[in-house]
């Protein structure tokens, strides 16, 4: 029997993506009995959507105005208090998680698995390393539990279908005060999350510049699809750092990449190689993006792109 | 004596193509060029400028590995680190290890700062710096591409998954750098030869009374699965229906 105890990711409001897919991956044990914990202010709406996700049993609700902010000091003492009730702690390998797991780790005096890919057994692991170059098998030998990030990118998100209770959990707050979030970074409304959209288009240096780089979003626009770069389109200025695909920045696995004008460097194919089916419009039919790409299409992307967009507005039309 | 503790860790080169070896034991590191992690080099810059706009007096490099990572301290040195310490142990150090370690060394440098790399771009795990920070108590700042020094706080511009948070740490603090932090300076020749001079210390790791042990074990690498070779197509029109018979569009 193992029982798992999943750190949920929120924005306050709903439960992000990447919390099913760590579900998924909790799941993967055998005999997984899995409490999902909600910290937050006024998050009883998140507690029903966890509630609602197939394959929880329970969901705790640690509902307290010391956890409006998402601060690793004030969750991590919490969830070490309750820690040791479980044989598995789990968190997404966001930078929510990334930032909160291994401090609940060395509280504990255990070791923290990161960026969990597969599950072999209750202690054995695969997990990238070397940027993905390299996949490493490694068993957890000594911990009275096991704490560990999961990369959401390698499981799919657990449907809908459970009917689990909601707990108000007691709050023993130490209180932080040592950190104050100041301001805390907004999604933009409108478009889907890079991290999460099924449709992803993504655009590097051949854009030439910040004005032209609109051409990326048009074509996104018109799929319905989250906008990406390159590293060197954003170091380049032409999209901000957020939207940056890749080792350095976000690992993602979208049902359909479209790639305009990216060469394809090891860091950026490290951060899309669990995409579905991978797209690549390149004028240098040499880039290395096309030993990746299930589709390959030499030409310039400021041809080509707008003729995509006028076929797939006529197909629209014709639907 | 106000004091920067950076983290400096060895890596395989990251322009190296790491490859696995034949029996799945681990990676190629014969021959291989190795060198500072990346992101603890940006994590040094950021010490060195605090230094020279007056944030700090002094910038002590530590690193945890074989002696002959000394190598990679002077390189340190010679980017203007003041002094360097190297905790010398010829066993793998996990990361609850390092942090355990580092904490010896908090507790004899004083440092209202410490600064390490996100992560190891070797063995990818990014758990130090808040490992550390749990250890010592104090807050923490992860992935930072901004950092402001305050009166008895820093402001860090944090890089989240969302976009950019603006977090403010008492100090002390542990802060955890991200790529866009700086660009880290190129080391001269002149300071080459300056760095041979300044004080670099061996201390062993049983004597600061941590034995390293082996919590997780690494029983198997191997290289990941390829990608499918894909196809070309000739135009527009092809690739469209190619993604609609896949059912993505």
């Amino acid at each position: 029997m193992n029982k798992v105890l999943l750190i949920a990711e929120h924005d306050g409001r709903h439960l992000n993506s990447s919390t099913a897919k760590a579900l998924s991956c909790a799941a993967a044990l055998e005999h997984a009995q899995i409490t999902v914990a909600v910290f937050g202010h006024d998050v009883s709406g998140v507690g029903e959507e966890a509630a609602r996700l197939a394959g929880v049993e329970r969901v705790q609700l640690f509902d307290d105005p010391g956890f409006a902010m998402p601060l690793a000091a004030a969750l991590a003492s919490v969830i070490a208090a309750q820690a040791l009730q479980y044989t598995h702690v789990f968190a997404p390998s966001t930078t929510f998680g990334k930032d909160l797991m291994p401090r609940v780790a060395a509280l504990l005096d255990v070791p923290a698995v990161s960026d969990i890919m597969a599950v072999e057994s209750a202690r054995r692991f695969r997990r990238p390393i070397y940027a993905g170059n390299v996949v490493l098998t490694v068993e957890v030998v000594d911990a009275p539990v096991v704490v560990g990030t999961v990369r959401t990118a390698s499981f799919e998100a657990a449907p809908a279908g459970g009917q689990a209770s909601v707990e108000k959990a007691g709050v023993f707050l130490r209180g932080v005060t040592h950190s104050r979030v100041i301001s805390q970074a907004q999604a933009p409304e409108g478009r889907p999350d890079l991290q999460t959209a099924r449709r992803v288009v993504s655009g590097g240096r051949a854009l030439g510049s910040a004005e032209k780089f609109q051409l990326v979003h048009d074509l996104a626009d018109a799929l319905g699809a989250a906008v990406g770069a390159s590293r060197a389109a954003v170091d380049a200025g032409y999209a901000p750092n957020q939207l940056q695909v890749g080792q350095t920045g976000k690992v993602i696995a979208p049902d359909l990449y479209i790639a305009l004008g990216i060469s394809g460097a090891i860091q950026h194919l490290t951060g899309i190689k669990d995409a579905r089916t991978i797209v690549a419009i390149n004028t240098d039919s040499e880039a290395p993006i096309f030993e990746s790409a299930d589709y390959g299409l030499v030409g310039d992307i400021f041809e080509l792109v707008p003729q995509l967009q006028v076929l797939l507005q006529s197909r629209a039309g014709r639907q | 004596m106000k004091r920067i503790l950076v983290g400096i860790k060895r890596v395989v080169d990251y322009n190296v193509r790491v490859r696995v070896k034949p029996d799945n034991t681990g990676v190629v590191t014969d021959g291989v060029k190795l060198g500072i992690n990346p992101f603890d080099e940006i994590a040094l810059e950021e010490a060195l400028r605090l230094k020279e706009r007056g944030a700090a007096d002094e910038v002590v490099v530590v690193s945890i590995g074989p002696a002959d990572v000394q190598a990679q301290l002077r390189t340190a040195l010679a980017m203007g680190a003041d002094r360097a310490l190297l905790v010398a142990t010829d066993v793998p150090v996990e990361p609850l290890d390092a942090a355990k370690l580092l904490l010896k060394l908090v507790e004899r440098e004083q440092p209202f700062l410490v600064l390490l790399g996100k992560q190891a771009i070797d063995d990818d795990n990014g758990q130090v710096g808040q490992m550390l920070s749990a250890l010592w108590d104090r807050p923490q700042a992860t992935f930072a591409s901004k950092v402001e020094v305050l009166d008895q706080a820093l402001r860090v511009t944090r890089e989240v998954d969302a976009g950019l948070e603006l977090l403010e740490v008492d100090l002390p603090a542990v802060v955890t750098v991200d790529l866009r932090l700086n660009e880290p300076r190129y080391v001269k020749l002149p300071e080459i030869i300056k760095a041979k001079k300044k004080p670099l210390e061996m201390l062993d790791p049983a004597v600061l009374g941590v034995v390293p042990c082996e919590r997780v074990r690494a029983l198997r690498y191997e290289a990941p699965a390829a990608r499918a070779r894909g196809v070309r197509v000739k135009d527009v029109a092809e690739l469209v229906a190619a993604l609609e018979s896949r059912g993505l569009i």
